[in-house]
């Protein structure tokens, strides 16, 4: 592979002044870097290694009652952690349903908001992309694209976000803490991450340097934890990627939905926040009618770039079933097969 | 340099009476998990240096330009191997003199023939640089349309499918017995192409003095490979020494040396010193095999008693566009069920992939998944339960040939399954078992078969003074347990406790084990090894007999029996004298033996040799989604004499679960403009995971083979795969009323 350098900052604004450089990457869990750079999908200059910034690796309670996720944070760490799991459910449910083990151990926070898509003609140095190399055209379109986006996509790219984690984040209102040249801000996971239309190499609202620093949940996201679901489905019981996949979480009283977010994976290049399906929820009876027509709304702007029309209908059905899933309430424990549609209905055998 | 193995040197097993069929634990288990065992990659000369492959991003036309000189200067790359500077071969890579022989890709010109095929090989002091050196080629290409799908070509009736079997079979008229049929089904199936990948990729270390050549290679046939390499460098086959004591898996793909491997050996030559070249992943998905797809059609008609009166099983699949393999999946209906008139039929295109191989249960695999999900479909047009159906169409004798079978105990099969598995409260109709979580439970089931075949083995036997014995073949571990049968038939052979026993294999040194291919490997190098025990046995019984002093003095050779380390009189077991008595008399260190493993042409034309077997399948499926899991598995099977049962089982197991990879799982997803595969990795080329096989049972069912050979031997590395993918189908059927009609099953499939 190409020579690069590597860098080993020891603090924050180290790692932000080297990173700003160009051709520059941070490595942090490389689960997915080091593949994409074996495979020659991206060549960086230099590597500006933060995997061992240790104020990066703290979960922390906010005086406001938020949670805040350092940046490096791993995925398995954060899943087993107790009093995480118990206040944001479907986000344990989500992280556990991702990968493998070997590489929950190993993926953050942070870069799990940076993976790529797993778009073969992306992967595939051989084939067009315009988002590996803009102009270049998209062979994903009128390729083998079953598995590609059915919303917010474009003539230049079709290609989905595979990430898990983030789309109960999304719909909880996450927010990414960002560190820069010019200081700390803010931005919403729903804003950060950006439709393709011309730019699809434009993912997310990093400027160079930027470091993500840690992922915010507010108090609020706390309040759905009776009532909050991942559901995806896949090809495989374990270890692969979703066709769709659904978080949905709900806030009822009285047999009213006081309360609703919900979020789609698997269908667009970025986690997919359906806040018409929202407006359909609130204030409507809590049962199967609503959630009915709040999918159909959720899906109301879906059509397929190629050979994907069946993950719409899916979409829809998996929208119904995790809202009827947050409805049955959140269960007792994590099952034993997280996220899996063998696993979300009430009283299953997780090990049938 | 010396094997690191010492198979006799490990803990002692337990057991009981005759070392075969005990069921030890493997004997190169505990090198395997400390991770001591040393396969081909793991080893590192000194002075060696690292190539890599640089391969073609399109399908067909050839290389315009290379920037060799680009590559050169990267810093660590030493040469860059292209057709202009490629040292000359002794043969024509393009030659093909027997079924065996593939064409490889050898940078013999620029043409292109299929994706991933090398184009020029980077050789460099590290691994990273010859990585980078690859990429810098930065190809330019004249390209052509890839020919790509089995509708991408004129189709045409090849000479022969598999190895030499016939395009077209019949017996019977077809067309009358369908005419005559009270009811008929016709069906279409479509299977996808798939590739072997081993877990270990083709890697090969190789290091030349001289004209001698001295490899580590994982290889399923060493003396194939020895005699392969041979002819292309045109030396004696002798002074090529190919070590490969382990292989992380084969099914097929190293069964005859690859194009890479053959170019590691060629990048050596070039630079004069040793050379590593392991394949990515990737770069597995061309030049070293694969399943190809098929498209299959079958026509069955059935008398009023649900009796078959006709079976049509027509196959169209793929081969390359400069070699012949093609897929004999219609073959399959020759050997399962009586109907008095049967004919198969292939036709093939030509598609620029590479060339396709034997690839676990080749042909029977695929051809199984369609037959079995046809022979469903007839019971359920005549209204059968599908066990019923096949019960009252089995095959007394093989239907193709009219010869009697040397055993076949499917029948125990069928009834041990069912009861295992419940059968008999299967209702009839579909969609009828919805369960108490609201999952549409199915249950299907599929017949196995394989046939027991035999290559040529040869193994040499030693005893020795100090009472232990020495079992030499060059047999292949390809991770099925070859080291430790092979020592249970050797102990029993050579009359020893097991730990007694030094065996030595995987080397090409020793004599020639035949190949670990077709299921055959147990039979035919277990046959050589209980031979030459036989061979060293009677030599030493000579010693004892004829000589005065001892107690065995006029025995004869019918007279004696050998057992744990001595020899005993029949006819007064309290005379007796050890091994090592009898050859410090006769003042010899040791004595040796050989013994060759061959099929008897006299009983194979006599009679139909198959191991069977019956699988049982529950799946559960989403109503909504259509994401299926196979819940429990439940197989018999009846493949002769086990060896050991814990290993037979963990075949059994093996087969199984790729057979819920056939039916669910595998498919390479093939650009349909470019012909490039699109998903060359195992993240997403699927294989099951754990969660994917909760419960897998094998049962073992006895049977007595006096005519597959001495020691009764069939063979189960492929038969599980077999049965396991239709009845996983029939199950989906059963529970959704959607009959599959192509493979792997999608979502979209049963969304409805």
């Amino acid at each position: 592979m190409k020579n690069f350098d590597y860098i080993r900052p020891t603090t924050i604004p180290d790692a932000i002044a080297a990173a700003a450089e160009p051709g520059s990457a941070y490595l942090a869990g490389g689960t997915n870097l080091l593949d994409l750079m074996k495979g020659g999908v991206t060549s960086p200059e230099r590597i500006v290694d933060i995997s061992r910034l240790a104020e990066l690796n703290r979960i922390e309670r906010l005086a406001d009652g938020g949670l805040r996720l350092g940046a490096l944070v791993r995925n398995a760490d954060l899943a087993h952690d107790p009093e995480f799991a118990r206040s944001y459910p479907a986000v344990a449910e989500a992280l556990l349903s991702g990968a493998s083990a070997q590489l929950r151990n190993a993926a953050t926070v942070g870069g799990n908001l940076l993976q790529r898509t797993r778009c073969s003609y992306f992967y595939d140095t051989a084939s067009a992309c315009n988002k590996r190399e803009p102009g270049a055209g998209c062979d994903a379109l009128g390729g083998e694209n079953r598995l590609h986006a059915v919303l917010g996509w474009s003539d230049a790219c079709i290609a989905t976000h595979p990430s898990d984690f983030c789309v109960p984040l999304v719909a909880l209102d996450a927010v990414v803490e960002i560190e820069g040249k010019k200081g700390r801000r803010h931005v919403t996971l729903e804003e950060f991450h950006r439709l393709p239309g011309e730019t699809p190499q434009r993912e997310n609202g990093l400027e160079p340097g930027d470091l993500i620093v840690g992922v915010r949940l507010p108090a609020e996201a706390a309040s759905f934890s009776a009532n909050a679901r991942y559901l995806k489905v896949r090809e495989r019981t374990s270890y692969a990627f979703a066709v769709v996949s659904a978080a949905a979480a709900l806030v009822v009283e009285g047999g009213k939905i006081r309360q609703a977010r919900l979020a789609l994976g698997g269908v667009a290049a970025k986690p997919w926040r359906a806040r018409s399906a929202e407006a359909v929820l609130l204030g409507a009876d809590a049962d199967e009618t609503s959630f009915v027509r709040a999918a159909d709304a959720a899906l109301a702007d879906a059509s397929p770039s190629g050979d994907n029309a069946f993950k719409i209908e899916l979409a829809r059905r998996i929208v119904v079933r995790a809202l009827m899933s947050a409805l049955a309430g959140t269960p007792g424990r994590l099952p034993a097969l997280p996220a899996s549609p063998f696993s979300s209905i009430p009283g299953v055998r997780h090990d049938a | 340099m010396t094997l690191e193995l010492s198979l006799n040197q490990q803990p002692a097993h337990l057991r009981q009476g005759s070392s075969i069929g005990q069921p030890l634990t493997r004997r190169d288990g505990f090198l395997k998990v400390t991770g001591a065992a040393r396969y081909a990659a793991d080893n590192h000369p000194p002075g060696m240096l690292y190539a890599v492959l640089a391969v073609s991003g399109i399908a067909r036309g050839r290389v315009a330009s290379l920037d060799v000189e680009a590559a050169k200067a990267h810093g660590g790359v030493v040469e860059v191997m292209t057709p202009q500077n490629r040292p000359p071969l002794a043969t024509d890579p393009d030659a093909k003199n027997n079924p065996f022989m593939f064409r490889l890709d050898l940078l013999q010109n620029d043409r292109i023939r299929y994706p991933n095929q090398t184009i020029a090989v980077v050789i460099a002091e590290t691994l990273e640089a010859a990585t980078e050196g690859a990429a810098l080629l930065s190809p330019r290409y004249e390209a052509q349309p890839a020919r790509v799908g089995l509708d991408g070509a004129e189709s045409f009736v090849p000479g022969g499918v598999g190895i030499g079997s016939p395009a077209v079979h019949h017996k019977g008229d077809v067309e009358a017995g369908l005419e005559s049929a009270a009811t008929r089904i016709e069906a279409t199936y479509e299977t996808s192409a798939q590739y072997h990948n081993a877990m270990e990729p083709h890697a090969i270390v190789a290091a030349w003095d001289g004209d001698s050549l001295s490899i580590d290679t994982p290889s399923q046939g060493l003396a194939m490979a020895q005699g392969r390499i041979a002819g292309l460098f045109g030396i004696a086959p002798q002074n090529i020494h190919i070590r490969s004591p382990f292989l992380g898996g084969g099914f097929g793909s190293k069964g005859m040396i690859s194009g890479p491997q053959v170019l590691g050996i060629l990048a050596a030559r070039l630079v004069g010193c040793p050379v590593k070249l392991v394949l990515r992943r990737e770069q597995m998905y061309g030049p070293a095999g694969h399943r190809a797809p098929t498209r299959q059609t079958l026509r069955m008609g059935m008398d009023r008693e649900g009796r078959l009166t006709a079976i049509d099983h027509h196959a169209k699949t793929a081969s390359s566009t400069f070699d012949d393999f093609f897929e004999p999946a219609a073959d399959a209906s020759h050997t399962l069920y009586a109907s008095p008139a049967i004919a198969t039929s292939h036709e093939a295109v030509r598609l620029d992939t590479g060339t396709p191989l034997f690839m676990r249960a080749p042909g029977e695999a695929t051809g199984s998944i369609a037959l079995e999900s046809a022979i469903d479909e007839a019971a359920g047009a005549c209204g059968m339960d599908p066990l019923e159906f096949r019960l009252r169409n089995y095959a007394e004798v093989e239907p193709m040939t009219g010869k009697p079978f040397s055993s076949k105990a499917l029948r125990e099969c069928y009834t041990l399954a069912s009861e295992r598995f419940g059968w008999q409260r299967r209702p009839l109709q579909p969609r009828q078992m919805p369960d108490k979580d609201g999952f549409l439970t199915g249950w299907g089931m599929g017949t196995a078969t394989f046939p027991a075949i035999m290559f040529q083995a040869e193994a040499r036997a030693v005893l020795r003074a100090d009472g232990s014995g020495l079992m030499e073949t060059g047999a292949q571990d390809m991770g099925q347990g070859a080291w430790t049968a092979f020592a249970q038939i050797a102990a029993d052979g050579l009359g020893l406790d097991i730990d007694q026993v030094d065996f030595r294999a995987g080397s090409s040194d020793l004599p020639n084990a035949g190949i670990a291919g077709g299921s055959g490997h147990t039979a035919t190098a277990g046959m050589a090894i209980h031979n030459a025990g036989a061979a060293v046995i009677a030599r030493l019984a000579d010693l004892a007999t004829g000589h005065e002093a001892s107690p065995l003095f006029g025995a004869g050779n019918e007279g004696v029996l050998a057992r744990g380390g001595r020899l005993y009189r029949r006819d007064d077991e309290n005379r007796s004298e050890s091994y090592g008595e009898i050859l410090a008399r006769a003042g010899l260190a040791e004595i040796d033996g050989r013994g060759t493993g061959t099929p008897d042409p006299a009983s194979r034309e006599a009679y139909a040799m198959h191991a069977h077997g019956a699988v049982f399948a529950e799946v559960k499926v989403d109503p909504d989604f259509g994401q299926i899991r196979v819940t429990r598995l439940v197989g018999a099977f009846a493949a002769g004499r086990v060896i050991n049962p814990r290993l037979v089982r963990s075949q059994y197991y093996g087969g199984m679960i790729w057979g819920v990879s056939f039916a669910l799982h595998e498919e390479a997803v093939t650009d349909r403009r470019s012909g490039r595969i699109q998903n060359a990795n195992l993240a997403e080329y699927h294989v099951p995971v754990n969660a994917d096989v909760p419960s897998v049972e094998a049962l073992l069912v006895h049977e007595d083979d006096p005519y597959v050979n001495a020691l009764g031997i069939k063979g189960v590395g492929e038969i599980g795969i077999t049965g396991t993918a239709g009845a996983v189908a029939n199950a989906v059927w059963h529970a959704t009323g959607v009959r599959p009609r192509r493979f792997p099953i999608r979502i979209e499939d049963l969304l409805g």
